[in-house]
């Protein structure tokens, strides 16, 4: 065996896996951990690594996660949904699926959401279909060391699929709580999303944690949007301060399909949210927005791929951020046109506020355009709140600390109601709220 | 109420105001008029503390204590109101947002209750309804895409809903026409009260027809050139201001 970090976790969990009496699973597994073997976590040397480190993660030691501890009391997992309203909620502690504590309410004909763990059990060759569909030939090349160590070490996770023409009008949320182990533990979810024809549906991802152990997630999400089909996809890591996030999610969106991604980061000691979206279809269109709140020695990194591959496709990426203390944050953003995808649009934009003079942003927009006949544009900003607004507020009698509270919540108000599912943006807000107030908002 | 003395300022290391004397008592209006780049903004940014303007000599006190000493937000629970010359808009905070974050901090300020939310409403609607304002100004973020008419009606109705006991009004006649010029005056008329004193700073005799002013100064090249009762101002306004540009070139 290599000394790659995680390596040995192998050999603990191999028969805990599920699908280990699968041969094209392990065979899937097996070539990852070879290649992740080889690989290792990324290093700073690679250019898509150039601003962050893995090195903190390195250091902490963490174990693998085994069976889910049966004793963990908690009566309700937290929701970014008001109370009263229908919906559909998986919930994971440590990785772990927990019925218990899911509600997944009448979902209509044509809708289904379950876990990876079943779906192996009942389905399996529907699942060797799937995995890695979209993310790239598992034996292949892997470009992207933390996926192919999702990949050998996966246990569980969420599966979303839609029949052809089901439209979900109540959203669909599942929560990530972590933390609740007796030690430091890691663990690798992976989620897949198949949307058939003209299926519709809101996905709330949300982060977080119940326990005092530091924890690392690497999850896996594989996206996948048929003809029309449209996914409004909102993520809120509000993991804990100590913990490591590291997301890959990889999307392919058919014609005229729609992927709408959000997602808001206000946790974790270091995370990375890596999207790669290939538009795929003639039509097909993608929103990928983000806003972060990072203050102490938090890191931060954004960074997303998009890739028109064929003729009238459209992208448009806002990210903003707020910096403190000695936080840093990384936006990398790159937008790829592909000769044969001629009129495409593609607009980015990374804004942000560095509130502290240690505060730090690496912003890395990048468009690549092979085709002739498309419109593009990218912009990157990086300031300190505005003083005149500033001195406006505080000459109306507002102290200073409120003044900037109101000035950063109004930088990042934007972002938020511009969400399609209204239903979560009072939740994001108080949020947003929470930090500002220096506090994390209590589950 | 408000005693400027000796005043001098900085901007960018530039002297502006070169030896201010201003002695201003409840119930009084005093005007300042002067030619642009005189110094009436700069006067108006240093009672209000804004950042770049630097005192480098003489004091000003108010109601007894030394303003200059105190934050923006300080001045303003004390009582001291700024309408701006030119408005800041400010994307994302809604207009009502700020009206009442600024009247609960003012309140906390002076050691009263804050208002809740259906006594703020109720406070606002009066105002808006005095000024004649759409509540859909409300509503929009602080006077972004604001007219420049309606931005100097925002300053008028900040200035009811916080009730300052100095109020210092910086060209707010400009950009407005002939009505609601009037309708600002009222509003700044009803306010009027023997403990409260206004200064307004102006280009034009206009706005002194509607808000007669006790006493009137001309400020140029940053100091005080001449000081009188209203006539003075129906003087410059057919003078002009050359022989004081002139004095304070000398
Ligand atoms: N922020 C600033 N930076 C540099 N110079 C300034 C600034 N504000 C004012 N000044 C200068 O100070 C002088 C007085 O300006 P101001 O007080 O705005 O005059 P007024 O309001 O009487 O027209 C002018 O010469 C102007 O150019
Ligand atoms: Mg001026």
């Amino acid at each position: 065996m290599s000394d790659a970090p995680f390596t040995d976790h192998y050999g603990v969990l191999r028969d805990a896996l599920p699908g280990h009496d699968l041969p094209w699973l392990s065979r899937l597994r097996a070539s990852a951990l070879e290649s992740f073997s080889v690989s290792g976590l990324p290093t700073q040397r690679r250019e898509s690594w150039k601003y962050t480190s893995l090195r903190p993660l390195e250091k902490v030691g963490f174990g693998v996660t085994g069976a889910p501890r049966a004793c963990i009391s908690i009566d309700r997992a937290p929701s970014l949904l008001p109370a009263a309203s229908e919906h559909h909620r998986l919930v994971f502690v440590d990785g772990h699926h927990r019925a218990d504590l899911s509600t997944l309410g009448n979902l209509p004909e044509g809708a289904e959401l379950t876990t990876l763990r079943e779906v192996l059990t009942n389905e399996p060759d529907w699942l060797e279909a799937h995995l890695g569909a979209v993310s790239g030939d598992p034996g292949g090349d892997w470009e992207q060391p933390l996926l192919a160590l999702n990949t050998a070490m996966m246990m569980n996770g969420f599966v979303l699929r839609l029949a052809e023409g089901t439209v979900l009008h109540d959203p669909i949320e599942v929560v990530h709580l972590g933390g609740a182990g007796d030690r430091p533990l890691a663990y690798h979810p992976r989620n897949l999303v198949v949307l058939a024809p003209r299926s519709q549906v809101t996905l709330i991802e949300h982060y977080t944690h119940l326990g005092e152990q530091p924890y690392y997630a690497n999850i896996g999400t594989e996206v996948s949007l048929a003809e029309g089909a449209v996914l409004h996809h909102y993520k809120l890591q509000a993991d804990a301060l100590d913990a490591f996030h590291t997301a890959t999610v990889h999307a392919e969106v058919g014609p005229d399909a729609l992927y709408d991604a959000f997602g808001m980061t206000t946790g974790a000691r270091l995370s990375r949210n890596e999207i790669a979206v290939r538009l795929a279809g003639e039509g097909a269109n993608c929103h990928l927005n983000g806003a972060y709140l990072v203050r102490g020695r938090q890191h931060c990194d954004n960074t997303t791929r998009i890739d028109h591959l064929v003729p009238n496709t459209a992208c448009s990426e806002i990210f903003k951020g707020v910096v403190d203390d000695q936080a840093r944050a990384v936006f990398q953003g790159k937008i790829t046109v592909h000769r044969d995808a001629q009129h495409s649009k593609g607009h980015q934009l990374s804004k942000v506020l560095l509130l502290s003079d240690k505060a730090e942003i690496d912003a890395k927009p990048e468009l690549e355009i092979y085709a002739d006949d498309v419109v593009c544009s990218h912009g990157a900003t990086a300031g300190d709140l505005d003083h005149d607004a500033l001195f406006y507020l505080r000459s109306r009698g507002i102290p200073e600390p409120e003044a900037r509270a109101l000035l950063i919540e109004a930088f990042l108000a934007e972002s938020v109601h511009n969400i399609a599912a209204q239903g979560i943006c009072p939740a994001l807000m108080s949020s947003i709220g929470h930090w500002l107030a220096g506090r994390p908002k209590e589950i | 109420m408000l005693e400027i003395k000796n005043l001098h300022a900085t901007v960018d290391g530039k002297a502006i105001l070169k030896g201010i004397d201003l002695t201003v008592n409840a119930g009084e209006i005093h005007a300042i008029m002067g030619p642009n780049g005189s110094g009436k903004s700069t006067l108006s940014y240093v009672l209000t503390g804004r950042e770049g303007y630097t005192v480098t000599e003489g004091e000003v006190l108010f109601k007894g204590k030394n303003l200059l000493d105190m934050d923006p937000e300080e001045r303003a629970g004390e009582g001291v109101f700024l309408a701006f010359q030119y408005p800041v808009e400010i994307p994302g905070v809604p207009n009502t947002t700020f009206l009442k974050e600024a009247l609960n901090s003012v309140r906390r300020y002076r050691g009263e209750g804050e208002l809740d939310a259906m006594q703020f409403v109720k406070l606002v609607r009066e105002k808006t309804k005095m000024l004649h304002m759409s509540d859909d100004m409300l509503k929009r973020a602080v006077n972004v895409g604001f007219s420049g008419g309606e931005k100097k009606r925002n300053e008028a109705l900040q200035m009811a809903v916080l009730e300052p006991s100095l109020a210092v009004l910086d060209e707010t006649d400009s950009g407005l026409d002939i009505d609601a010029l009037k309708t600002v005056a009222d509003s700044v008329n009803l306010l009027r009260r023997p403990e409260n004193a206004l200064v307004l700073i102006t280009h034009y005799q206009r706005l002194l027809d509607y808000i007669v002013p006790d006493h009137v100064h001309v400020l140029a090249g940053g100091r005080i050139q001449a000081s009188g009762g209203k006539e003075l101002a129906h003087e410059l306004e057919a003078r002009g201001y050359a022989e004081f540009s002139a004095g304070a070139a000398a």
